[in-house]
């Protein structure tokens, strides 16, 4: 079982790697909605990655014999699945209140929003 | 040190956990210097993910069920605030 081994770093590499890169991201961007599309899409994505990880070890230690670690596998499923319902629209919902608050996006070309309010 | 020991500290689930600790305090600083309330709310709603995602690389390194029971939790109840934080910086009606 040695490749699975290998399966679980990569996954866990790719993980932290987008989580890392969001969290730059954070502090590189200029305004809030730029922030709102590094900090999301990224931490979704590298989450989405390490919850794999979490259920990939849990299924290889179930199939090594520990009958308990199928149930660690199916919780983390379970979380799986809420992170990826309620990341989107809770970034959804912090875009449309900042932009109904009245920031502005910087260097806008076309704000179609603003226009559509008129 | 015997060889459980260093299977604990060198436990992969637990290094990666590190770095997401590093990336939370970088979340952290644009919670702290963030020019307008939602920019603060964009730190919050990205720490929070970092948050549920360690819960749940602790309950593969510790082999704890609980910990990832807590992290289900954890998430939608972070939904639920940020979506009260969103309403509220609207201008809110309930």
């Amino acid at each position: 079982m040695e490749w699975i081994e290998w399966l679980l770093y990569i996954f866990l590499g790719i993980g932290v790697a987008f989580n890392f890169l969001a969290s730059i991201g954070l502090l590189r961007f200029p305004d809030v909605y730029t922030r709102l599309h590094a900090g999301t899409k990224c931490t979704t994505f590298g989450s989405i990655f390490l919850s794999l990880a979490v259920i990939i070890y849990g299924l290889w230690k179930y199939y090594d014999g520990e009958k308990y670690m199928l149930t660690l596998s199916i919780h983390a499923f379970f979380a799986l699945i809420a992170i990826i319902l309620t990341n989107p629209t809770g970034a959804h919902a912090i875009a449309r209140a900042a932009h109904r608050s009245g920031v502005k996006p910087a260097r806008a070309v076309v704000d179609d929003l603003e226009e559509e309010r008129k | 040190m015997g060889k459980e020991d260093r299977r604990m500290i060198w436990n992969p689930f637990l290094i990666v956990v590190v770095v997401l600790l590093v990336c939370i305090l970088i979340a952290m600083i644009r919670v702290l210097l963030g020019p307008t309330a939602p920019d603060r709310v964009v730190g919050l709603d990205t720490i929070n993910t970092l948050v549920i995602a360690a819960m749940l690389l602790f309950g593969a390194a510790f082999e704890e069920i609980i910990y990832i029971d807590v992290a289900i939790v954890y998430a939608l109840l972070s939904f639920v605030t940020t979506l009260f934080i969103a309403k509220y910086l609207e201008g809110g009606r309930f």
